[in-house]
């Protein structure tokens, strides 16, 4: 049995006294071994208590009649989420969601692709130009928020007194659902234009030159170069960030929030004008109705509105120049 | 390196309007704190700085509504706390996922990847329960401990530690009798500092700015992070600009001086990042 066991078998207690190795050689293979599950265990255990382990109780809860109060939680199926099918509120917030994602996102990642093409360029002071472009997103997003209310105010808002100044009447940015989805857009996209911008230019600059050196000789202009290969070059990037921006967007809740204020500011308005999704789960979900089933249904729902957006964006983005597995799809361009 | 596009007078004019968009909302801010309570009114509104500011501070820090030193205490010690914590397990997984053979270890790093894709305030119900449970609620832990990893930030460590920390290094350090936790201390958070730097900045201010949970857990207005302050001034019932301002101002502060500090690094971190993704 114990004849020259030299290499011990993975997880085996060493089998016998005369084959046994010395002491420190064995703690530093159990060292080896198993220290490695010691590092990386507090990610694990932190983000299991305080991170899955709430995502998938929000399910649980959803399925319940689950107020703050009520001692007895009753097993009601899929009745929160029957009830949230077929209220107008609840739509309205969807639609909201969906309205304010559609016009912030769009003109800032195709602001920001412009801004990277810029930043490109042979640049005096490059480090100052990228910094100026990057400090909206190091301020505080709740103090943003409040500063653009008071821009975007009717009476006295900087906004209205520019347009009044070329001839416009004052837009109720604040009454006016539509207004009040531009006002909210243009916060987001001042802080995120600038970082959408440098991730872009992170990748164009990976880009290899001789590429468009080639194209140049051929007779390309720089137009043509920034359709044919730098786009197409950049889909990964571009799928990155349109993922990361349906993430954030649809869950858009400290701008629709802080732009209002006075009373019932988590309705996004007196008739719930800029009212996002997240928001009307906190006004289900905390004060004033602490129904937490409710208020998890409307979260399972905006969890799977993410998945299904982000999934159609993806699917836009690979369509839009065939599936360019690394190939420069020069192949279904439209112009 | 060849020349491929130089500027021309256009792009920098472009890009110094993009600058100037991007700093105006910043500097206006600072000009309504340092003026008086009247400025909002006047026509054209003002854009330049007035001698009021240190009027402002003294009235918001005498607000009894705001608690806005409060706030400002309490979130330095939470943004703190997570940096110092997020770092320190960020830089101990990282390096275990780059640079030791384990069972599992790509399936597992998987799950972490996957866990950066999880719109974690989804939790936010259950969470929240979990806190009243713990007897959590109105106090500071609710806000840190959820906050202590994050699967960015291993992420971010373990594609760093790939490239920066030799394993030639460490395997003579093994020669030498270094047990792992001696390697890490001695070899890997070092060559890791860089990195390490610019994920410790990034978590301060993403922490710092945070909003949505600690608005849902941190309901006791006198305990407030220095978010909920402003959000107390903004809606309360007068509408003293001024003094809103110069609290969104000087929350605001810690960040700019950071960015001012080390804007480099950052811009770096984010562009690192960017390419690897």
């Amino acid at each position: 049995m114990t004849v020259g066991v030299q290499r011990q078998p993975v997880g085996a207690a060493p089998a016998a006294p005369p084959a046994r190795p010395p002491r420190g050689v064995r703690l530093s293979r159990l060292d080896q071994r198993y220290s490695p599950y010691l590092y990386i265990a507090p990610f694990f255990l932190l983000f299991g208590v305080f991170g899955l382990y709430p995502l998938a109780y929000t399910f649980w809860v959803s399925l319940h009649d689950w107020d703050l109060l009520g001692t007895e939680h009753a097993f009601v199926g899929a009745e929160n989420y029957t009830k949230l099918m077929a209220d107008p509120d609840f739509w309205h917030a969807v639609v909201n969601t969906l309205g304010i994602f559609v016009i912030s996102t769009v003109p800032q990642l195709l602001l920001a692709l412009w801004l990277a093409n810029l930043l490109n360029r042979q640049l005096r002071a490059r480090t100052t130009f990228r910094m100026a472009v990057l400090v909206p997103n190091v301020t505080s997003t709740a103090a943003v928020a409040i500063v653009f209310g008071v821009l975007f105010g009717r009476e006295f808002g900087m906004i209205n007194w520019l347009l009044d100044l070329v001839g416009v009447d004052p837009i109720g940015w604040k009454s006016n659902r539509f207004a009040s989805w531009v006002a909210i857009s243009a916060m987001v996209d001042w802080r995120w234009t600038g970082y959408n911008a440098l991730i872009f230019l992170a990748a164009m600059q990976a880009i290899p030159r001789d590429l468009y050196e080639s194209a140049a000789i051929d007779g390309a202009n720089r137009a043509r170069q920034f359709w044919s290969i730098t786009v197409p070059l950049l889909k990964p990037t571009l799928i990155f960030t349109v993922i990361i921006s349906t993430i954030g967007g649809l869950q858009l809740f400290t701008e629709p929030r802080l732009f209002h204020s006075g009373t019932n500011p988590i309705r996004g308005g007196p008739m719930r004008e800029s009212q996002t999704m997240t928001m009307y789960m906190f006004e289900n979900a905390f004060a004033p109705h602490y129904n937490f089933g409710y208020g998890s249904a409307v979260a399972w729902l905006l969890f799977a509105l993410i998945a299904i957006v982000a999934a159609i964006n993806v699917l836009m983005l690979r369509r839009l120049s065939g599936d360019g597995g690394g190939r420069t799809g020069k192949k279904g361009k439209r112009r | 390196m060849t020349r491929l596009w130089g500027a021309s007078r256009l792009t920098y004019a472009a890009l110094i309007a993009a600058g100037l968009m991007s700093i105006f909302p910043i500097y206006w801010m600072f000009v309504v704190a340092s003026r008086s309570s009247d400025a909002m009114g006047q026509v054209p509104p003002p854009v330049t700085p007035g001698g009021n500011l240190g009027a402002n501070i003294a009235r918001l820090f005498s607000n009894t509504d705001a608690y806005f030193l409060t706030g400002l205490i309490n979130s330095a010690i939470v943004a703190t706390t997570v940096t110092v914590s997020v770092v320190f397990f960020s830089t101990l997984a990282g390096f275990a996922f780059a640079k030791l053979r384990f069972k599992g270890r790509n399936a597992l790093l998987l799950v972490i990847v996957a866990t950066m894709m999880v719109p974690t305030q989804l939790g936010v119900i259950p969470l929240y329960m979990l806190m009243t449970r713990l007897n959590w609620n109105d106090r500071l832990p609710a806000v840190i401990v959820p906050a202590l990893v994050t699967g960015f930030g291993v992420f971010m460590m373990r594609q760093y530690a790939s490239q920066a920390v030799s394993g030639e290094l460490i395997e003579a350090a093994r020669v030498d009798g270094c047990g792992t936790a001696r390697i890490y201390w001695n070899v890997v958070l070092p060559a890791l500092r860089p990195a390490a730097a610019v994920l410790g900045l990034l978590t301060f201010m993403t922490t710092w700015n945070d909003f949505l949970w600690p608005y849902a857990v941190l309901n006791d207005p006198e305990n407030p992070t220095v978010q909920l302050s402003l959000r107390a001034l903004s809606d309360g019932y007068y509408q003293d600009m001024s003094q809103v301002f110069t609290g969104t101002a000087i929350a605001t502060l810690p960040l700019l001086l950071v960015f001012v500090l080390f804007g480099r690094q950052i811009i770096g971190g984010i562009m690192e990042g960017a390419v690897k993704a």
